[in-house]
Formats: C-alpha cells, structure tokens, sequence
C-alpha cells in the first residue's frame, strides 16, 4: 500500500492496537541502564556519534542519564534527531553507533539504542515537553507527506518559528513508523507519540488529504512559502507473475499494516510463503508466524549472504522459527480463487556475479503447497506523483541539490524519495537527518528574502 | 610460604587484622572471622557503653561501585564490659594462635586507664591498641581524636597505659592532625611498642538532594563522621611512610586505611608496615575476603622468590624522598601502543584541555589516530592515566645525556658559583 493513498473513512483514532506477542527488545531494568551508563568511556568526538546520521552526542546523553539528568539526555538525543524514539527501536545500531563502539571490537559495545530508549521513555511517561516553538517568522511552510522525513523537518522548521502544515494521506502521522513496521518492534503508541510531539509545536496537520489530488501542488506553491516533498514510497510492486490476483497474495506493507492495526487478514493459513529477502520480508515473516501460520518460509531468488536483511534480522527470523530457502524465484501462483500452491524455479547466479540478475535453472520447477504469499521485494517508485508535482525525478528518484532542493525554487525533498538505491540506507535515522537538513535549507532559504 | 607475623612481639599467623570497627563487635563475630582466616583483631573499642544514634553509615560510591568511600557516626561498643570480656576469654580459647587485641578508650585519668587495662588484660588479651583517634563524638567528650590531635595528651595517656599493661601497646593515631610524626614520636616517647594509622577523616559525605538531609541522616540532623575505605588509602600510605622514615618514631607500625585485597596490603608493607587493619572491605564483602588476601600474598611473593612477608617490610619505604631529592634530568615520555589503541581519543583531550598539547589527533577513514609529540610530552602521565586499556600508553624513559641532578644540588651549585 502506497504512503499516499488515503484512508478509508475517518482517523482510525487510538486504537488499541495488538502487540502481536511479547515485544522483541524488553527495556533495560534501572540497574542494567546504570551499568550500562556508567560502563561508556564518553569518547571525545566520539565514533558512535559520527557514525549516527543524526550526529547524536552519544556522550553526552549517555553521560547525562550516569548523573541523573536524564531529561536532558531526552533533550540531547531529539535536538540532534526528532525520531529518536522510533530509531532507539529500529534503529541498526550494530550498523551504526553500537557498531562504531570502541569496545566493539571487544564484542561488548555499549548498547546504546537501549539507553537512548531509556531517556526518551522517561519523557515520554512523563509528558515532558522539550522544545518550544520559535519566534513566529510570517513564514508557512507545506509539508507533503507526514512520515519519519516530513515530520523531522516540521519539527525544525517550528523552532525556526515558521508556521508549517504537513499533509498526508493517511489516517495517522508517521508513515511506515505507524504502518509499516511491526508492532513488536516499534508499537502504535510509540510512533503516534512521537508525531505529537511535532503537533504540540504547533503544526497544523492535514490527514486523509493527498497533495496531486485533494489538493493541488500549484495551491501548495501559491499559498506556502516553500514546500517540503517526503512522500516516501509507494507499494511493493507485483512479481509479475501468473496467479498474482489470487485471494491470499499480499503486499507485504498492507499485510503488516492491516496486522498491527489489528484488521483482518483472513486465515494466512498453516504455510506462509514471503517472496524477498530484505527487512520487510522479516518483518512480514515473523508477523506471520506470530499470526499463527504454522510454517513460514522465505524465497529468495540469491543466496544468504546476498540477503539485504540486517544479520541481527536474519537471527531473529531464525530464533523466531523460520524456513529459508535460497536461489529459487516465483514462477506462477497456483490456486482456485485462493492460493494454494506456488511453482518456483531454482535460480543461479551468472559466474562471478554476486550482484547480476539471477537466471532461472531450466527444467529445475517445483511446487510448494502454501496458504498465503506476501511479496516484499522493495517498493515501487512514486514517479507518477513527483510529476503531478512538477519536479523532475530519475528512475523515481527525486533530483535534489546539496541543499536538498529540488529543480523547482522553494520546494525541497527528504526521505525515501530521494533514496537512491546503492546510496545509502532507506533508515528511518536517515530520513530523520534529511527532514532536518531540508528545515535548515529552507531556513536560510526562506531568510535569505527569496521565496516560492 | 612463611605469612607469619609479629608486630612488636605480637605474633598472628598472618599479616591481617580486622581494625577495630563494626566487624569486632562481637564474639560471634570475631570467631567468624577467626573461621575465615583473619590472623587477628581489634575488638571493637571498650570503654564506658555508649547510646548510638540512627543512621550511622554512609558510602561514597563513583559511578557503580559502591562504598569506595565510607563514613560513619557510630560509638565505641554499647555493650558492657564483662560481656565483651567473656567474649574475649571464648575467642582466645577458640583460636589461641590468632593476636586479639583489646582496643581501649577511656577519660585522661590514670586511675581509670590502669582499671581498664587491668581489667582487659585479664581476659588474656594479646596487646592494646588506645584509640586515640576516633574523630567523632568521643571526642566531644574528651577522648578519642580529643587526645590523640594534642601530643602531650597523647604522651601522657599512653604512659598511663604502658604502666598499667603487661603486654604491648599500640597507639592508634588520628590522621586529623598537621603532621602525624609529632603524635607517632610522643606516643614512641612515652614507650608505646607500635603505632597504628590511620583513624578515619573528619567528613562530611553529603547531603540527599531530595530532602537536603545530610547523609547519614538522624532525624534529618548529622555531625561530621569518620571517613575511610578505599579512597582513603593514598593519605594512609604516606602517613604510614612518614613514621616509617622517622627515626623519632622507631617503632612497628600497623597499617591501615583503604586496604581491600592483598595488593593494598603489600603496598603498606613496602612502605613500612608489619601488618594492616581491615574494615570497609569487610564491612562491603564480609569476612571471607581474607582467603584471597592470604592467596594472593602467597603466590605474589612466590612469584617474585620471597620465603616470608617479613623480608618486603619497608623495602620501598626509603623510595620516598623530598621533592627537592628527585632526579631533574630524568625524562620519560608517552608511547601509544597503536595495536592495541580503542580510538577513544581520551587521551587526546585530556592532554589538549588539561595537560601540554601533545598528542595529534588525525582522521584517517573515519579513524582517530593518535600519535604523541615526544618533542614536546612532558612526560606527565595523563594520558596513561585516562586510558582505559592496560598497558596501551606507556611512558618510555629518554636518554637525556645528563648525569642525574636534583634541585637541592642545582640550586646549591648555582649558591657556589
């Protein structure tokens, strides 16, 4: 299901969404958060906080829940990152922070997503508000699409003290924090919180409004003074194979969201067939398998070490009881009116040829009896959207500036839309980075006198 | 391994005593500690029974480890003294080889201190220990730091006890004092046979921030406590030492403040000690510490050739000089050991911000590398010291091509010329 498409009806509210099982990652009790703080070293420039793309001060909000000042360790991390409570949940820290540890090496890295969690947490229960609007600059800003990106750059754009308005298509703010992620690894609660605090600044929001069709992108240019796009990215696409319409085949993004908003989606039966092999396709896995399924399997058309899932993923897809099965690709889906069946053909990588298309192994066909198929094998592009947008766009992608504007003056992009695949990761952490970029580019743009 | 012994013609199978504190206040307790090993103890002072007040103790901890730190408010025994007596007489039958020591604290008259150490003596104690040191609420009374912080007070009541006693007496000294060699000297003086420091540190360990209560709190009042633990071993060590190198002093010392495992203890008798007094250790990890400080003594001083404890008593106590005496064209400098380094960079701003400015800090691939300016380390050990990993900076001598010289000779030869 694409970011931009609207919601059926009216906001779904707070809603009490299901937990799908026992959480992934407890919190740290006190006294493991104590050890915990008191173990960092406080590195100088320290690595953790040059290798987040947030620039965190690791060592300093870690420094600050040791001497119990851990409201401003909470103000230390979301200064530097507005989605700090979704990235200390599904943040790759063994890719990031904790993997630029200096005691990494020593395999005891500090684990710092768990006490950044602890210190926003504390906000969090608390109600502390940490920030406060900036002197009202005249200013008003359009934000198109209201996930990890836009709301990162509403956030900063209202302490800039410019008036911002964030539209989105969906029910909810905070995209596939909200929607796509699954609950026992970032909860409703958590990401609905984590958008209030962007509302409590003040921003006007517009849910259930999609910008290109409920509202056009020349009112935006004409009634906004500059307009941010972070639209993200739209639904998996299809595989492009006979048997797709079939009752059972999900888009892994729809299946997960339906999930944790706790709609129904059917029996998913006693085998789950998740077609890829990134962190979605973990995520639809380990959903399915909480869901009830008693197999559940990954295809995926390479190998294991060409798998684009984080390792730590891998292992909690393991432990979590699910099959695996490598080089082997979809070749129709078999079925009445409901799946039933799936015909793989095994698949080889040309010599040499990690990263080349797989070529299927002729006269190598095989059926697997399965119940339900999800398909995540990455997510369409919104060309169509950037478009009606009137900003150009390659392969999908967004064309953007070093300033994160893109070709037409006072509208800037952040997020997953101008994620270049090969560039950097679609991280949550990153889109956070990107939405503060573009507040600060269209800060100085919008005082520098120009305007839309 | 030969661990045996004697202070001042005090003999114990092993160089450790449980100081007279908490742990001894009782026979249960010093039997246990009897069970344990402990070669000996300080029973928890006698005197006229006290009223104790709660709270008593309080613990300085830094980051989590606790109690490097420990103050208390606490009395000497509450309890009478024909019980501790009988006490005494059950443990010395019990354990007739270890050194039981009647810790004593009584008003300055001498018919009073010869009562008490008559009295005490009876119960087949091993030596005294006069506590003149104990810095909290005795003193208000006249007794305890009250004596031990005027040397004449500290002469004269330990002449009261000499006579009295038939078997050796210690003075326990206060550290709260200008220079403790002036009370040790008085105490040699009036023919004490042993010294033992230190007495805990007038202290105040803080104040809840909460209820803005001092810690320990009685009734949301507290009066300045004794410190020790841990962190007080650095000011023992050289209070230690300075007797040890006075010949005004010339008698044994017994060690105490801060000695937690075997280590601590042998660095005491480096510098001068026969034996150390134990508390806070106890008090945090209970009795049974002492098997690992009579391991690790043996296999240390096996490791190193030596048959018994007694041969590394003062080894290094002449180690110690004044400032003036140390060697000025002596130089070493910093070495960053680069397989090993963590790339934390601690070094790096604790010299940038607190020390010389030496050591350049270049990224290379997202790495902090750290390299020292030996033209311009002075050699001061910073960088060493806030290193989290063992052994990853050492400070390397150089060659200054000078004949070793000290300020008192620099400065005398710039008199003569």
């Amino acid at each position: 299901m694409a970011t931009l498409e609207p919601a059926a009806g009216a906001s779904l509210g707070r809603l009490e969404a299901p937990q799908l099982g026992e959480p992934i990652h407890e919190p740290l009790t006190e006294l493991e958060i104590k050890l915990e703080a008191n173990r960092c070293l406080y590195c100088y420039d320290a690595p953790c906080m040059r290798a987040c793309p947030t620039h965190i001060d690791v060592a300093s909000f870690i420094a600050k829940i040791a001497s119990g000042n851990v409201k401003g360790s909470a103000r230390v991390i979301l200064d530097a990152n507005p989605m700090g409570a979704s990235c200390a949940r599904v943040c790759p820290t063994e890719e990031l922070c904790e993997g630029a540890c200096v005691y990494e090496k020593d395999d005891t890295p500090i684990r710092i997503g768990d006490l950044q969690r602890y210190a926003i947490d504390y906000v969090m229960d608390r109600g502390i508000d940490l920030f406060a609007p900036g002197a009202p600059t005249g200013k008003r800003v359009a934000i198109v699409g209201g996930g990890p990106a836009g709301l990162s750059a509403a956030r900063d754009l209202r302490r800039f003290g410019h008036a911002v308005t964030i539209f989105d298509p969906r029910a909810e703010l905070n995209g596939l924090n909200t929607y796509g992620i699954v609950p026992f690894r970032l909860s409703y609660d958590v990401a609905l919180w984590e958008a209030q605090q962007v509302v409590n600044l003040g921003a006007e929001v517009r849910t259930g409004v999609r910008v290109g069709v409920d509202v056009s992108m020349e009112a935006l240019v004409k009634d906004y003074d500059a307009v941010v796009v972070a639209c993200g990215m739209g639904s998996v696409p299809k595989l492009g194979v006979p048997g797709e319409e079939l009752e059972g085949v999900w888009d892994a993004l729809d299946f997960i969201e339906r999930a944790k908003l706790g709609k129904s989606v059917g029996e998913v039966g006693d085998h789950v067939a998740v077609i890829g092999a990134g962190n979605t396709a973990i995520d639809a896995l380990t959903c399915s398998k909480r869901l009830g399924a008693e197999r559940v399997t990954m295809y995926y058309r390479r190998g294991e070490s060409q798998m684009t899932a984080y390792e730590f993923e891998y292992e909690f897809a393991k432990q979590e009881g699910i099959e695996f099965r490598f080089f082997c690709a979809p070749k129709r889906i078999i079925g009445e009116r409901h799946v039933s069946a799936v015909e793989f053909v095994r698949t080889a990588l040309p010599q040499g040829g990690t990263k080349s298309t797989p070529l299927a192994v002729p006269g190598s066909e095989f059926v697997e009896p399965v119940s339900t198929v999800i398909r995540a094998i990455g997510q369409s592009r919104l060309s169509d959207t950037f478009k009606a947008l009137g900003i150009q766009a390659d392969d999908g992608v967004v064309k953007v500036d070093a300033e994160l504007q893109t070709t037409r003056p006072g509208v800037f992009a952040a997020g997953d839309c101008i994620f270049e695949k090969g560039m950097r990761e679609a991280m949550v952490v990153e889109a956070a980075e990107q939405g503060k970029q573009a507040a600060r580019s269209i800060d100085a743009y919008l005082r520098s006198g120009a305007r839309v | 391994m030969d661990l045996r012994s004697n202070l001042a013609g005090i003999k114990s199978p092993n160089p450790f005593w449980l100081a007279s504190a908490p742990p001894t206040n009782s026979g249960y307790q010093v039997m246990r500690a009897f069970e344990a090993g402990w070669g000996g103890a300080v029973w928890k002072t006698l005197g006229d029974p006290i009223v104790n007040v709660t709270a008593r103790f309080a613990g300085l901890n830094y980051k989590q480890n606790r109690l490097i730190g420990l103050n208390n408010i606490e009395l000497i025994t509450d309890r009478p003294l024909d019980e501790n007596l009988k006490e005494i007489r059950e443990c010395k039958k019990a354990f007739p080889d270890r050194a039981i020591i009647g810790s004593l604290m009584e008003v300055p008259e001498r018919q009073k201190w010869h009562e008490l150490v008559k009295a005490v003596q009876d119960a087949g104690v091993d030596g005294f220990e006069l506590n003149f040191g104990c810095p909290h609420g005795m003193s208000e009374r006249g007794m305890g730091a009250a004596v031990g912080q005027h040397p004449d007070l500290v002469e004269m009541v330990t002449t009261y006890a000499v006579e009295a006693a038939e078997v050796p007496v210690i003075v326990k000294l206060t550290p709260n004092i200008t220079d403790v060699r002036d009370t040790a000297r008085a105490a040699a003086r009036a023919g004490a046979h042993a010294v033992s420091m230190i007495n805990t540190i007038n202290s105040i360990m803080g104040i809840d921030l909460g209820s803005w209560n001092p810690i320990p709190s009685v009734d949301g009042m507290s009066s300045h406590g004794g410190y020790c633990g841990p962190a007080v071993k650095p000011i023992a060590l050289n209070m230690v030492n300075d007797c040890a190198r006075d010949p005004l002093v010339g008698i044994p010392i017994s060690g105490i403040g801060g000695v937690s495992n075997w280590q601590d203890a042998v660095e005491f008798f480096l510098l001068g000690a026969t034996n150390v007094q134990v508390c806070t250790a106890v008090m945090h990890h209970g009795f049974s510490i002492v098997e690992d400080m009579i391991d690790g003594l043996s296999n240390y001083l096996e490791g190193r050739g030596i048959a018994s404890v007694s041969e590394i008593i003062g080894a290094a106590q002449n180690k110690i000089t004044t400032w003036e005496n140390l060697n000025l064209n002596y130089k070493v400098v910093a070495e960053i050991d680069q397989t090993t380094c963590i790339h934390c960079s601690k070094c790096y701003i604790a010299c940038e911000d607190a020390a010389h400015q030496c050591i350049d800090r270049n990224m290379v691939d997202g790495t902090a590398i750290l390299t020292i300016d030996t033209d311009h380390c002075v050699g001061c050990n910073l960088c060493m010291m806030v290193c989290p990993v063992e052994d990853c900076i050492e400070m390397v001598e150089v060659d200054t091509g000078l004949p070793p010289e000290s300020w008192k000779q620099r400065s005398a030869a710039v008199a003569a010329s």
